[in-house]
């Protein structure tokens, strides 16, 4: 049987940006994608954009989660794509999840976030479309 | 709980025991022949919390309740209601919640309401408000008026209440870290308009424990927190005969995903800290419980929420009794405000989310609330439009004004069921109190992240239970429309919000007396140093002086640091 190596698995940070202190569905979905044997970091509330992409270059995640209910999505996506640039590290793939519009979440994928799971996502459809995303990135 | 766990040395009454053989013969004959042909749905059937419920209740469970537990309105033990004739005098005080942009704008929200029929008001702030940070902190880019009203100083809040009457109307601020610098806004706007505080009613929520527990909207560590939640409650004590000092507030516990009796029992935890903090100094609990006020959700387990609302009324009057010692009955009369389930409210078939919401203010007014917010439709996208509020509050009015609901005092009281589940639900809550005394009370059980993992683990559950379509949600999980578009219009975001607001904070701080604001500041530090002053009469003088919320946080920050939670998941 194939054992899997320390590439293979996924790596994820999840995080909360902002003042925003919902966290009902972050920890779901950190607990979700740890039961699907990724390797989770959860950053806790109110990080910086900062904070969150000197982590994600740091632990040399796949994926970078945000979450934010707070309707400040506008302004801290951008902020996060921009910083992840300026490290060179664009090749860490960014997901958002929260409670926005639609045509505010299709426009942050313009953007460049690959992928905005918005509330009631089911779980397995979080693990799919995470490996997914690593699947057609390839390896790093 | 069955009929069967009474206990077996219990004698029935003849009557009794004539039912329960009555009871034995249905379940031999017409149900086990009709079951044997139809089985039911499930094999068992739970409420939202997770009780197994019977399929039929009768005068058997009903008599596991003592009849003095079920009592009489407006009497100990409140179960039936906090009042001798409820909604037959006065309706429940119709409260939607409203607040976005800079206070003129919400002003305007709040004086359409009014014209709508509206009979109590209700604000939301913005996160650098809720979190103690100015418009002008880093922290607040792209923030400022967006869920709720930016406010920094004093002339916010002279400007959110410009036109309205604080003497007739009850005014809720929804405020928990910084609530106490709000309070005194509000008392500086009252002075200077020459109102009497002892006529002023209203609360601020300042319940800061469940922050900890579940919002997670905090500015200083634990202690120093419940400090100002005790300083709030002995100033309004002496000072505001008819406001309340917080709204304990199983809300938000129940947001972030505990079930309907940890959301009751978690609120109750908290009562039992901040009434054993304000008695410490001094202060007997009759002298303040009168004007402690509660603040819960109504969630979609219709019967389960009416028992929950009965029973937390019950659970609260034996508590300041028995373990307060509290005489006046005023002091175990728990009142409270609800508010529908938001996280219930789902995008698609949004319109859906009307019908959620009307049944879940139907169970509120059934179990006795004191005022009430329904949601909009449109929250599962953003802040909800004018229509949509309008909506909401033609729901409270349907209640009120033609369906005769609210004519009959606790109408399900008697009923096998609600009164079965209201002491089932009663006697839960007893437990969990029980376990957090046991493991050494809230706030050491807060640090350990417990409470905090019991809501992680029940809203886990809740999330594996909509995704195998065990709990069932319309447009989600069941009759779910694919490639539905929304067709809706919602609360767009004045870009021009954070710079008006800004520029107001900055022509405060250039018109005002900067040595004095200095000086005060130094005053609010001795203040803090010393745990038996209270921190209300130096707060008033600063906001009247021009200081700043954010302002008045970093201060005290500098003696009391912050507060940086451990994460559980």
């Amino acid at each position: 049987m194939e054992t899997k190596t320390k590439t293979d698995i996924i790596r994820v940070i999840i995080a909360k940006v902002g003042l925003d202190g919902h966290d009902r569905g972050v920890k779901i979905v950190a607990r979700t994608l740890r039961d699907a044997g990724m390797e989770v970091i959860y950053t806790g509330l109110h990080r910086t954009p900062e904070e969150v992409v000197d982590a994600a270059v740091e632990e040399d995640v796949d994926v970078l989660g945000i979450s934010i209910l707070s309707g400040a999505h506008m302004t801290i996506f951008p902020k996060i794509l921009k910083l992840l640039k300026e490290r060179d590290a664009e090749d860490i793939l960014v997901v958002g999840g929260g409670v926005m519009p639609d045509e505010e979440a299709a426009a942050l994928k313009a953007m460049g976030v690959k992928e905005i799971l918005l509330q009631d996502s089911p779980p397995d459809a979080i693990v799919a479309s995470v490996r997914r995303l690593v699947a057609e990135r390839g390896p790093k | 709980m069955s009929t069967d766990d009474r206990p077996a040395n219990v004698a029935l009454s003849p009557e009794l025991g004539e039912l329960r053989r009555q009871f034995e013969t249905w379940e031999q004959l017409e149900l086990a022949g009709f079951l044997r042909k139809s089985p039911e749905r499930q094999a068992q059937f739970n409420t939202l919390t997770g009780f197994p419920v019977k399929r039929v209740y009768t005068p058997l469970d009903l008599a596991q309740t003592p009849a003095e537990d079920i009592g009489l309105p407006g009497q100990y033990p409140f179960t039936r209601g906090a009042y001798p004739t409820m909604y037959r005098g006065r309706l429940w005080t119709m409260r939607q919640i409203a607040g976005f942009g800079t206070a003129e704008d919400t002003n305007k929200r709040f004086k359409y309401l009014i014209a709508q029929g509206q009979t109590g008001l209700s604000t939301d702030f913005d996160m650098p408000t809720l979190m103690g940070y100015d418009s002008d902190h880093p922290m607040s880019e792209g923030e400022v008026g967006r869920e709720g009203v930016a406010i920094d100083t004093m002339a916010d809040m002279e400007l959110l209440f410009e036109g309205i009457d604080l003497e007739s109307i009850s005014v809720s601020l929804t405020i928990n870290p910084s609530a106490w610098i709000l309070l005194a806004m509000y008392i500086g706007v009252a002075e200077k308009r020459g109102l009497d505080l002892n006529k002023l009613s209203g609360t601020i929520q300042a319940d800061i424990l469940k922050e900890y527990m579940a919002q997670k909207e905090w500015a200083f560590p634990i202690r120093p927190s419940v400090r100002i939640v005790r300083d709030c409650i002995t100033y309004c004590a002496r000072n505001m005969k008819r406001y309340n000092p917080i709204n304990i507030s199983g809300y938000h516990i129940s947001e972030a995903g505990s079930s309907p009796l940890d959301e009751v029992a978690f609120s109750l935890c908290n009562l039992i800290t901040y009434v054993e903090e304000v008695t410490k100094t001094g202060l007997h609990v009759d002298e303040f419980a009168p004007r402690l006020a509660f603040f819960f959700v109504s969630q979609s387990d219709f019967f389960e929420e009416i028992a929950k609302f009965r029973a937390v009324r019950r659970a609260y009057a034996k508590i300041m009794k028995e373990r307060f010692g509290a005489t006046n009955p005023e002091s175990m009369r728990l009142r409270f405000h609800t508010q529908t389930a938001a996280a219930t409210l789902t995008k698609p078939q949004y319109q859906v989310n009307i019908i959620r919401t009307a049944f879940q203010a139907l169970s509120a007014v059934l179990g006795g609330t004191q005022s009430l917010h329904t949601n909009g439709m449109d929250e599962a996208f953003a802040i909800p439009t004018e229509q949509a509020m309008k909506l909401a509050l033609r729901t409270q009015q349907v209640i009120a004004d033609e369906i005769n609901a609210p004519n009959v005092i606790d109408p399900l009281g008697g009923s096998y069921y609600v009164e079965h589940l209201t002491t089932q639900m009663e006697r839960a809550i007893f437990d969990v109190i029980a376990e957090v005394d046991r493991s050494g009370g809230t706030i050491r059980l807060i640090e350990e992240g417990w409470f905090q993992r019991r809501i992680a683990d029940f809203a886990y559950d809740t999330a594996i239970k909509k995704a195998k379509g065990e709990k069932v949600v319309l447009g989600v999980n069941k009759f779910v429309e694919p490639g539905e578009k929304a067709d809706i219009e919602t609360h767009p975001y004045d870009p021009s919000t954070a710079q008006r607001q800004i520029d107001r904070l900055k022509r405060v701080r250039r018109e005002r007396n900067q040595r004095e604001v200095d000086r005060l500041m130094q005053r609010l530090l001795e203040a803090a140093r010393d745990a038996d002053e209270n921190l209300m009469p130096v707060t008033i003088e600063l906001v009247r002086a021009g200081a700043s919320m954010g302002e008045i946080v970093e201060k005290l920050k500098t003696l009391w640091g912050t507060y940086r939670e451990t994460p559980v998941f």
